[in-house]
């Protein structure tokens, strides 16, 4: 197709190659990209916040409804507690996994060969889907068939799913399970990036291992981990699937997250209005997130770009 | 003396770092050696259990140890569910998937081609900014909205209503880790190419994109899995059974057979079962890009 190149047109040649000349060839580049975003990603986003304004049941026409879905949702005294669920999950979550990701990340960021097999064996959990994921636990923990039964082990026979805080545990857990391994890849690169002079001089100064950890590592990884927990903060906030195969919401509602609210509201009890005050509590609760994480690491995304 | 020794320390550093470095590893990492193993074991057991169960058949999964290998394996339960609708949410999934990572990493690649090519564009700069702020939306919140515009654009209840929000879905992510692929492309390269008389398309199919082959192996598979594992779309933008992808049919057949657990176990692991051998095939790349892309 360009195999016979046109000439570039003059005025890009003779220009100083300043980057600003050269942005109007490559502008166009970005158009398919920005279009479907926008058709799928901006307008929805802008349509969450309407519709919170609407009276609509999903089929039907919609209706305008004024404030009346954010006064109803908000003194609703379920909302409380999806969001309490929510915060329970995702800072619980954070801190079983960040520790342990961190453990294991600097771990595997040595070179034994049978460290590369770990890693291997490590990313399988995130191959499945989380309702795969789910339902097999759902079987594993069953009271009556399930593992301890099966094993005979008192301890683990309990009816894991059926108690209110054994459930919130149980989803924390399979969480962690999931997503360990992809956030201790994360940081294996990480440590790999710290130069290895750094500890050879902590360790010339006398630094022990646990020391050098804590005074090298941890520091130095401090732009991973904030990428690292963005990712699980804000990814939490879309725990839809797994929670919905696993409980659905249950016991009763202790394991009712916010996604899960806004699905029942919205697709269960056709109230798309009311749903979508919950969706548009949940997109700013992830900017409020993000915006929170990356102040935290006194640094924006731009300025660690430039330094790569 | 201790000056001395501490500078020649700093210096000499590279040469005698090998065996310092295999030294230090040694002695030290019991404790993260100890929690790897610990984690290898919680992440496989029940993996296992998950294979050596599809093997059983019902009276077995009751009376049998758990963990232990089938007495008398038995095949049926993949039977079964190969014998169902299986192969036509197998395909679903393969046509959702396929027609998404493809167009979605095309369109994501000249994005990022553009950005980083024509940095110091406003326009540019803008639109990759509302890519980044993506990253931190929970884009899932927003279904509400998609399903409304997918119904009004008649696509309700078809494969295409799955792959469209799924390209868009995935584009920030894209963006960002082929973005930083580009970046480290050398300057000298696309000039020398320019002098040649080489348009800025050219350059993106003869320089950038060789060049970025690891991170769209990443990126493709990345997206992939999200996709092939995708349930909220499927459940909420389609209806029809021969509509349904992989992971909603799991759903609905641990429903109709929830008291055949191996069976359903068979049909957990026929749908991870592509996905494990892809990975098998293309690792290597998968994780040096992820860990790559993601600890910029």
């Amino acid at each position: 197709m360009t195999s016979a190149a046109p000439p570039v047109p003059p005025g890009t040649v003779s220009k100083p190659a300043s980057g600003v000349g050269r942005s109007g060839p490559v502008a166009w580049m970005v158009l398919p990209a920005l279009l479907l975003f926008i058709v799928f990603g901006v307008v929805p986003l802008v349509g969450v916040l309407v519709l919170s304004f609407t009276r609509w049941d999903g089929l039907g026409a919609i209706h305008a409804a004024g404030l009346s879905n954010w006064t109803s949702v908000l003194r609703d005294p379920q909302l409380p507690h999806s969001i309490l669920v929510t915060f329970e999950i995702m800072i619980l979550s954070w801190v079983v996994q960040t520790p342990m990701s961190l453990l294991l990340g600097t771990f595997l960021a040595g070179r034994q060969r049978y460290r590369a097999f770990l890693a291997v064996l490590y990313f399988i959990p995130l191959l499945l889907s989380s309702a795969a994921i789910a339902i097999t636990y759902k079987a594993l923990l069953d009271p009556n068939f399930g593992l301890g039964p099966g094993l005979k082990l008192d301890f683990l026979t309990q009816d894991w799913l059926g108690r209110s805080d054994l459930a919130i545990a149980v989803v924390i857990f399979i969480v962690s399970w999931q997503f360990i391994p992809f956030h201790s890849l994360i940081y294996q690169g990480g440590v790999r990036q710290i130069p290895t002079t750094m500890y050879e001089a902590a360790s010339i100064d006398g630094a022990g291992r646990i020391r050098q950890f804590f005074s090298i590592t941890v520091p130095q990884l401090k732009y991973t981990i904030i990428t690292s927990s963005t990712l699980m903060v804000v990814g939490s906030l879309t725990f839809f699937d797994l929670i919905f195969v696993l409980t659905a919401g249950g016991p009763g509602d202790a394991t009712r997250v916010l996604a899960l609210d806004m699905y029942q509201r919205g697709f269960m009890s056709n109230r798309m209005g009311p749903a979508s005050v919950i969706a548009a509590l949940i997109v700013l609760l992830g900017l409020a997130l993000a915006l929170l994480l990356r102040r935290l690491g006194g640094s924006t995304t731009a300025s660690q770009q430039e330094g790569a | 003396m201790a000056v001395v020794t501490s500078e020649s320390g700093t210096t000499t550093a590279p040469v005698r770092n090998p065996s310092f470095r295999a030294r230090r590893l040694l002695q030290l990492n019991w404790f993260g050696g100890l929690a790897g193993w610990i984690w290898l074991a919680i992440v496989l057991v029940p993996l296992y259990w998950i294979v050596v169960t599809s093997f059983k058949d019902q009276s077995a999964y009751f009376t049998q140890n758990p963990f232990a290998l089938p007495s008398a394996p038995t095949t049926n339960n993949y039977r079964l569910v190969i014998e169902s609708d299986f192969p036509r949410y197998f395909l679903n999934s393969v046509i959702v998937t396929a027609g998404t990572i493809i167009p979605a990493v095309a369109i994501s690649f000249m994005a990022a081609y553009a950005i980083i090519r024509g940095a110091g564009s406003k326009f540019l700069a803008g639109v990759n900014g509302l890519f980044l702020m993506g990253l931190a939306i929970p884009l899932q919140a927003t279904i509400i909205p998609v399903y409304l515009l997918i119904i009004r654009m008649q696509l309700y209840d078809s494969l295409l209503a799955l792959i469209l929000p799924s390209i868009a879905f995935s584009i920030p992510l894209s963006v960002l880790v082929l973005a930083n692929f580009i970046r480290d492309v050398p300057k000298e390269l696309f000039e020398s190419m320019r002098v040649d008389g080489a348009t800025e398309w050219g350059m993106m199919r003869k320089l950038a994109l060789p060049l970025t082959r690891p991170a769209l192996v990443t990126v493709s598979i990345y997206n992939g899995l999200g996709v092939w594992n995708g349930f909220l779309l499927p459940l909420i933008l389609t209806q029809s059974p021969d509509k349904r992808t992989l992971p909603l049919a799991l759903w609905t057949f641990q429903g109709q057979y929830s008291v055949n657990v191996p069976a359903v176990l068979a049909s957990v692991v026929l749908t991870t079962l592509p996905i494990v051998i892809l990975y098998a095939v293309s690792r290597r790349q998968l994780l040096s890009g992820l860990t790559a892309g993601f600890s910029r």
